[in-house]
């Protein structure tokens, strides 16, 4: 395996079985991602765009093939060791921001922090350098309704972000998003890929967020096009 | 590291209504629960701690109180002179002969009345009780219509204080001392001079009981199993100490009962819990989904909404302990009470052990409404957790 490959995928099949109809969801996907790239996952709903990245992710398990991702094979973990992992290595951005309603911005980003050895002090000041990464300062106190929806994704940012990993997963981030907030957060996640070097993979529906990312790879009906394909129809 | 308290504490919070709503449901289970055992305490006290412990009651066999007991005076005289019978200084051995009678008298909140106990003793019987005082005024004088009440008696009923004067038997009897037994079963009971009480109530040639010291344990015992051998005097005798535990026993129904209310409330309220976390499950399915993405355990959800429900349930163990503080030192009485047929009066006790018990209870309820909830909660699969709207 290449040093700098951080995701590879070998012939990634997954099937879901709803009532008594098999869906295949992806089929027999190559993927390879290597460290520093900014990837675009684009394709029509259901073409199983998000699927990987939640096999990427290890939220979900594959139904056959392979994915190593940071030279790590996952289907080689327990749902324990993969629950570690996940929180040292990843950090995924939601859609809908996901944040706890009840904790505060700072709290919400210091989650993360809570399965490691750090202190309560280095948790405050790491979830403090996250917030100002994403220039919310001003917010740290602030519940998630006390927030706009940009500010929110912005939080979800600096919470997936706060744990340093190496890899950050976007699952369609600016779905929910005006222009406005969805340019601040699309140009957060540029930043963090190019001045932190941090590997970025997003699902987006949406061609503008698309071009942000170094490299686009679609996705139709479960199959992964080989790279330098143009979009499907 | 688990999930922050303030995670739950504010969820809690954010559905203050639900939660004060399930909380008061355990608060009242609680406070049933205490409620009843405030009670038995009190009763225990008020009849396990009377008597001596070389003391003994002697009645006709078969009697279970000295209500239902007539012994003949002589037998008094063959008693005194048994061995093993303790003396005062004086030589004159420990045996006091008395007569117990009940008479009804109106209560200050219930004037249609209650039974109320006589004692007629003399002055030995008195002595042979030392842990009785007079909390105020002074002793009957023999040949006197004079009586001492008990504290409880002097409270709760009309007419029953210190200088008043009370009718019963053939006329008024006036009342010349307060006596304090220490919230004992004595506090119920009305005592005046033995022939006095004979002679109005007809009682002449019989006594209700016989009080009898022994010198010690063992002589205790020979005393007691010589008694119950003697076929001509045809007696029992129990230690004074076993004849007032008995009658607690009288409360046996009221605390089954009790108890058993409090135990069918408590499931009730363990499935209102568990109805509360289930909501709690389903509302933040989404939330469970984002946690366990973040790298939290199946078991640190399992244990964040176990806590949850057991912080919910200590609220309510909370507000079920503070109902029922108020009560503390509330007195109150059981008319009809067991075999004497008259009412004992006791103090509701809410000791450090019942507000334990109380908490305890509630801890019961809220792991017992939470576990099955949580264990919902940590078993959601990530993927279908995150979609839940």
């Amino acid at each position: 395996m290449e040093n700098n490959l951080v995701i590879e995928t070998v012939d990634l099949h997954k099937e879901y079985k709803r009532d008594e109809f098999q869906v295949i969801a992806l089929q027999n996907a190559n993927l390879q991602i290597h460290k520093g790239e900014f990837v675009a996952l684009m394709g029509p709903s259901g073409s199983g765009k998000s699927t990987l990245l939640y096999l990427i992710a290890a939220i979900d398990r594959p139904s056959q093939g392979r994915v190593r991702v940071l030279g790590q094979d996952l289907q080689q973990l327990s749902d324990k060791e993969i629950a570690h992992w996940r929180n040292e290595h990843v950090g995924f951005v939601f859609q809908t921001f996901n944040l706890i309603p009840v904790l505060t911005a700072r709290e919400n980003v210091e989650l993360p922090l809570l399965l490691t050895n750090l202190s309560k002090k280095e948790r405050i000041e790491h979830a403090e350098t996250a917030l100002k990464l994403v220039a919310l300062s001003d917010r740290m106190t602030h519940y998630p309704r006390q927030l706009s929806g940009g500010q929110e994704q912005r939080v979800a940012i600096a919470r997936a972000i706060v744990t340093d990993p190496a890899l950050i997963l976007a699952d369609e981030p600016t779905g929910d998003l005006d222009a406005h907030s969805a340019q601040e957060v699309l140009t957060i996640l540029t930043k963090l890929n190019q001045e932190h070097g941090k590997t970025v993979v997003m699902v987006t529906h949406d061609p503008h967020a698309a071009r942000y990312a170094s490299k686009i790879r679609y996705l139709e009906k479960g199959e992964l096009l080989p790279e330098g394909s143009p979009p499907p129809a | 590291m688990a999930i922050p308290f303030s995670y739950n504490f504010r969820n809690l919070r954010v559905r203050k209504t639900t939660t004060v709503m399930t909380a008061l449901g355990i608060a009242l289970t609680v406070a049933v629960l205490l409620g009843i055992m405030a009670m038995v305490v009190g009763l225990n006290v008020a009849l396990q701690a009377t008597g001596h412990p070389l003391q003994m009651i002697v009645v006709r066999k078969n009697s279970n109180s000295e209500l239902g007991s007539q012994v003949a005076r002589e037998a008094l005289l063959s008693i005194k002179y048994k061995d093993g019978i303790q003396k005062f200084p004086n030589g004159e051995p420990m045996v006091s002969g008395e007569i117990v009678r009940v008479i009804n008298l109106p209560r200050k909140n219930n004037p249609e009345g209650a039974n109320v106990n006589i004692r007629g003793l003399s002055q030995l019987g008195i002595e042979m009780r030392p842990g009785i005082r007079l909390a105020e005024g002074n002793w009957f004088e023999p040949g006197q219509r004079e009586i001492v009440v008990g504290q409880s008696i002097a409270l709760r009923y009309v007419n029953a204080a210190l200088g008043d004067t009370l009718r019963f038997g053939r006329g008024d009897w006036k009342i010349v001392g307060v006596l304090d037994a220490g919230k004992t079963a004595f506090d119920n009971e009305i005592w005046g001079e033995l022939n006095q009480i004979a002679s109005d109530f007809n009682q002449n040639e019989t006594l209700s009981s016989v009080l009898v010291r022994a010198t010690d344990p063992i002589a205790l015992e020979a005393l007691k199993n010589s008694m119950a051998d003697d076929q001509r005097l045809y007696l029992d005798a129990k230690s004074e100490v076993e004849y007032y535990s008995q009658l607690t026993s009288s409360a046996d129904p009221v605390k089954f009962l009790g108890v058993f209310v409090a135990i069918i409330m408590a499931i009730g309220s363990s499935f209102a819990a568990m109805n509360t976390m289930y909501a709690a499950v389903v509302r933040r399915a989404r939330e469970i989904g984002t946690l366990r993405v973040l790298g939290f355990s199946r078991g640190s959800i399992l244990l964040s909404f176990v806590v949850e429900s057991l912080l919910l349930s200590l609220l309510g163990g909370l507000f079920g302990v503070l109902l029922v503080i108020p009560l503390n030192g509330l007195k109150s009485g059981i008319g009809n009470f067991g075999t004497t047929f008259s009412e004992i009066g006791f103090d509701f006790r809410i000791t450090p052990f019942i507000v334990l018990v109380g908490i305890a209870f509630a801890t019961i309820m809220g792991i017992f409404g939470g576990l099955l909830p949580a264990r919902t909660a940590a078993k959601q699969d990530i993927l279908n957790a995150l979609r839940e709207l």
